[in-house]
């Protein structure tokens, strides 16, 4: 029974491995750190839960569409909860998501750590920028220029 | 008439929390595509995004409390002016940039106590939200704050124009930080703070942004209240009726 459950718990979290953010498709759920958990009910249903970004983050209807659609692809019928605490950090995000991310044009995030004024550009790799906006295409970025090449690019906030 | 329990008043409070994110949202919704850049009609739908984000957990949760099956749009759609209890800054009507940063200001400056205090409480659903709450509120008031900054200090328009705002809307601002007999219940369980035990540090968030943007504290002393017992200004019912025209006129309707 426990290799069972162990197995087939397996078999969730790498159908989920395929589940992207509607926004920035080239990561997924767990390299951004909003999947929390999956557990399998009594009942036989998948428990999946997630935690949003921001609060009004409006991709989070389409990523619990799409966790529901590719696990009932593989006949799994599937329960997804909402979790608030603890509050989602950029610190969840994966280094392999924040790789992607720059590969991808967005500045990643930088560790809270290692915090300065520096956000590279993921075009050239100037440090020097600017900010042009608080916000940028959705909330969980902003909007700068960088000096040095000129071309403006997102940037996925510390949070 | 239901009697009044904790778990009553914990409700009517995550509502009344939850009105006056969604109606600032409703404002800022208003106003995308009139600012003065388009960076700042993305910067304005996002922060509207957020409020709107928080009331709808807000209402889910003061549903799930009150266990009658209200659902978050039922909250946002179906009650009438008199059940709003958000506070009158927020209904106050879109005039120009230099107004929706300054009511921004005054809002944010009360937010990020309330949500630092509520990410604490006793209730541990609210508590997430408020710790979610404080991440996003604390940046808003960074943003409203630099513009006030800017516009204060920037040309003799712009820092009259924020000077007019702040006196338009100076007299909506105690409302913000006065406590009432709802929130006396709730704090002596440690729910929720008393919003009078907010007003030093909005005081003190507030006279600082001020003072680096050379503007001036309101100078008439009158303030008015009534928006957490519904009784709301004129420009509450139009926006109302904007919001809630389609479920008003297709209750129920989904698509």
């Amino acid at each position: 029974m426990v290799t069972t459950r162990t197995a087939t718990l397996e078999a969730v979290r790498r159908l989920l491995a395929g589940v992207t953010d509607p926004e920035i498709p080239v990561l997924t759920i767990e390299d951004i750190g909003i999947l929390r958990g999956v557990d399998l009910l009594d009942d036989g249903r998948v428990l999946v839960q997630i935690t949003p970004t921001y609060s009004g983050c409006p991709a989070m209807e389409v990523i619990k569409e799409d966790i529901r659609a590719v696990l009932a692809e593989g006949g799994y019928d599937t329960e997804v909860s909402m979790t608030f605490m603890p509050p989602w950090t950029t610190e969840w995000m994966s280094d392999e998501g924040k790789r992607k991310l720059a590969g991808f044009g967005i500045a990643p995030p930088r560790s809270e750590l290692t915090i300065t004024d520096e956000v590279l550009c993921p075009q050239c790799g100037s440090g020097r920028s600017k900010v042009v906006s608080e916000f940028g295409s959705t909330a969980c970025k902003r909007l700068l220029v960088c000096t040095t090449c000129g071309e403006p690019f997102d940037h996925f906030k510390e949070m | 008439m239901k009697t009044i329990t904790t778990e009553t008043d914990l409700g009517t409070y995550l509502v009344r929390l939850g009105d006056d994110n969604l109606i600032i949202a409703q404002r800022l919704g208003e106003y995308i595509a009139s600012a003065p850049e388009l960076e700042e009609d993305l910067a304005i739908a996002n922060t509207g995004l957020d409020h709107l984000g928080i009331a709808r957990h807000l209402y889910t949760l003061a549903g799930a409390i009150e266990g009658d099956g209200r659902s978050e749009d039922d909250f946002a759609m179906q009650r009438p002016e008199r059940s709003f209890t958000n506070a009158l800054l927020v209904e106050q009507p879109n005039t120009d940039f230099a107004f929706i940063m300054v009511r921004q200001l005054f809002f944010d400056a009360y937010q990020v106590p309330l949500w630092r205090w509520l990410s604490a409480s006793g209730n541990v659903d609210l508590a997430g939200i408020a710790a979610k709450g404080l991440k996003e509120a604390t940046y808003h008031l960074r943003r409203s704050s630099s513009w006030i900054v800017r516009l204060g200090d920037g040309t003799a328009e712009s820092a009259a124009r924020a000077q007019a705002a702040i006196e338009g809307l100076w007299r909506y601002t105690s409302e913000l930080v006065t406590s009432d007999d709802l929130e006396d219940r709730l704090a002596r369980n440690g729910l929720v703070p008393r919003s009078s035990d907010l007003a030093g540090e909005w005081t003190v968030t507030v006279d600082a942004v001020l003072e680096d943007a050379m503007l001036m504290r309101g100078s008439d002393p009158f303030q008015t209240s009534g928006g957490r017992t519904g009784v709301h200004t004129e420009h509450l019912g139009p926006l109302l009726a904007e919001l809630q025209w389609m479920q008003r006129s297709y209750p129920g309707a989904t698509w």
